[in-house]
């Protein structure tokens, strides 16, 4: 089994590029260049200097002693939480900034669900002096105000997104309406797996870095490089894609992906896709994603505003239906529980997409003397007025 | 055999205007009235579109004459339902345009194969790569004499305009610039460089201007440089008027073809 993608942008069935010709130039304008400038000497060196000094990488392997007494093995988080915006959105941004600036481009758009990827986006545009329009769902940039400010304060125009369930899907659907009327001098800079090729193979490639890492300081404090399991919330995907990636062809390491399901599984408020999806397009990508017997795309929902998202990228739905990693999905309750736990036990408040994975630990069945490593994608402070209403810390 | 979409331009018809509406839109069941108005007022073609609940190709008047057609209950068997005996009523080139997931969803093999049955014409499908329709459907499309309908923008290289020639036998639809349908920021459509670079290339398919078509000056505008054109977001913001369909629609065909009836 093959889980790279192939020359026409699958993973097995999933992906491709299902676009419409307005967008067929920018597509393969980028599919035509972007191996050939990753590869370039002077664009690996660009941006290893920046994700080493700008974004502080590589990032710690945290081995955490009181979570792994807890659960009887050996958990080690690999602290993406401690890059620069608080999350690993950013070692994709950092990426097509390069090559946006590359292929001559001035304005730079992006879609955002948590906050996360835009503050990244928002980021990259200050320190590289582009314009940058970032499109969030009204419903999410109520629930992720911090995260809005500072990229109004990046100097990013914040455009909210005023159609369908007003967050994640409907933000990409304006992002890339405003790549349609906007051919020539916009790059898009996608935050997830997610969209058409390139785009799914171009992030999880920038997103690598977490499990080359990983390799080589598991290698040193385990003595392989390979741990029995890593775990990783996913909404798109990109966190996890980075994650598994350098262990994709490596069996005898379990993959577990965690996704959002909201209410619970059959409540009609969850956004578990590889349980509800049926396979389909949305945003340019044949893929699983969440749909009426119609083919309408529905409503998800999660308490995360990041794993809000009724599709998922082409290599997890190809994950999925190979069974190369082991889906799971957990509850806005026990995300919270895990959120709890972590910053009680190890002194370190996640995001509320990452607690989902955190959350799973105890469904592994990890022996005692196995190795899981949990990608710690983001750290929480953008969901503490959600922390402080759910906890009750706020007095009231 | 030829299509009526092939009959039609067989007869290099000039000024044609072809309409598009959101199926289910104002009302569920306003599909075949609307479509025997439009023939009733002289419209040429008509384009039923399919509603979606992400058109990403679509702009802010499409996209919430979707969602209300959506949550007036219409999809696609509902549609093939109410089309079911359009061809005893009437004889204009009928294309349906829609995105594919839903067409997934029913089947594409089955999907050909009902709206042939009922005498449809031909097909949009923006997001159907080109390369998915030669590889996968365009023998199917052929069995069922079904034109697939190709959009080019001013972006579009002449190869790929060529290659796009090569495999649709009906009409291309050229979209006047870059933007999402309904886009009306500029009173002039006329992107004359680039209209007269694809007359210029000899191709098999007539042209049809589409996107930023709203009124009578857009229109023949447009008509100066292609075999007609489209107009889909005016025409349903008018029927999104007070008053009723019939005069709505008179109303507005009448504002779109001005001086030839003056």
């Amino acid at each position: 089994m093959k889980y790279s993608v192939d020359e026409n942008g699958f993973y097995g069935k999933f992906g491709g590029a299902y676009v419409p010709e307005m967008l067929y130039p920018n597509v393969e304008e980028l599919r035509q260049n972007y191996l050939k400038i990753m590869a370039e000497p002077d664009f690996q060196e660009e941006m290893q200097s920046l994700l080493r000094d700008y974004v502080g990488r590589p990032t710690p392997l945290y081995f955490a002693k009181r979570l792994s007494e807890k659960y009887n093995t050996n958990i080690y988080l690999k602290r993406e939480d401690l890059n620069h915006t608080g999350a690993h959105k950013i070692n994709n941004t950092i990426g097509q900034i390069l090559l946006a600036k590359r292929l001559g481009k001035t304005r730079i758009i992006a879609e955002t669900g948590a906050g996360q990827h835009g503050v990244a986006t928002a980021t990259v545009c200050a320190l590289m002096n582009l314009e940058c329009i970032v499109y969030m769902g009204e419903v999410d940039i109520e629930r992720q105000a911090p995260n809005v400010a500072r990229m109004k304060m990046l100097g990013a125009t914040v455009v909210p997104a005023t159609s369908g369930s007003r967050t994640l899907k409907d933000a990409t659907n304006e992002a890339i309406r405003d790549w349609i009327n906007n051919p020539e001098d916009t790059y898009y800079i996608i935050g997830s797996v997610v969209g058409p090729h390139p785009y799914p193979d171009m992030v999880a490639r920038f997103q690598a870095v977490i499990s080359e890492e990983m390799k080589a300081q598991l290698l040193e404090k385990t003595g392989s490089e390979n741990p029995d399991y890593v775990v990783a919330c996913v909404g798109g995907g990109s966190n996890a894609a980075g994650a598994f990636y350098h262990y994709l062809d490596r069996p005898e390491v379990k993959l577990v992906a965690v996704e959002a399901a909201g209410l619970g599984i059959d409540s009609g408020e969850s956004a578990a896709t590889s349980v509800l999806g049926k396979e389909g397009i949305i945003h340019g990508s044949r893929t699983l994603l969440m749909q009426t017997e119609d083919g309408q795309v529905t409503e998800p929902y999660s308490i995360s505003a990041g794993l809000d998202y009724p599709g998922v990228g082409p290599l997890h739905a190809h994950l999925h239906q190979s069974g190369r990693a082991i889906f799971e999905s957990i509850t806005d309750e026990e995300a919270l529980k895990a959120v709890l736990e972590l910053t009680r036990l190890e002194g370190i408040i996640p995001a509320l997409e990452t607690a989902h994975a955190l959350a799973a630990i105890g469904r592994l069945g990890a022996k005692p003397e196995e190795v899981v490593v949990i990608n710690l994608s983001g750290r929480g402070d953008k969901d503490l007025a959600t922390y402080l209403e759910r906890f009750n810390l706020d007095g009231k | 055999m030829e299509n009526r979409i092939q009959k039609l331009f067989a007869q290099k018809p000039q000024a044609l205007l072809s309409v598009y509406f959101t199926a289910g839109f104002p009302n569920l069941e306003d599909t075949v009235p609307i479509i025997l108005e439009l023939e009733k007022n002289g419209v040429d073609l008509i384009e039923i579109g399919m509603p979606f609940s992400d058109p990403l190709a679509d702009g802010p008047t499409i996209q919430q004459s979707s969602e209300v057609a959506i949550r007036n209950g219409m999809t696609i068997p509902k549609l093939f339902e109410q089309l079911k005996d359009i061809r005893q009523h009437t004889q204009i080139p009928l294309v349906l345009m829609g995105y594919l997931n839903p067409v997934m969803q029913y089947g594409v093999e089955r999907f050909l194969q009902k709206a042939s049955e009922l005498g449809i014409d031909g097909l949009i499908l923006p997001d159907l790569p080109l390369s998915d329709y030669v590889r996968e459907y365009k023998a199917l499309f052929e069995q069922n004499g079904l034109s697939n309908i190709f959009l080019i923008t001013p972006q579009t290289p002449e190869q790929r305009i060529r290659e796009i020639d090569t495999h649709t036998d009906g009409f291309i639809y050229m979209v006047s610039s870059a933007s999402v349908t309904g886009s009306t920021t500029g009173q002039s459509v006329v992107n004359t460089s680039y209209f007269e670079r694809v007359n210029g290339l000899g191709l098999r398919n007539p042209g049809v201007i589409g996107f930023g078509i709203h009124n009578h000056e857009t229109f023949t505008q447009a008509c100066n440089h292609a075999s007609g054109a489209i107009i889909g977001s005016a025409f349903i913001k008018a029927l999104a008027k007070e008053g009723s369909l019939t005069e709505n629609i008179k109303t507005f065909i009448q504002s779109i073809r001005l001086k030839e009836n003056a």
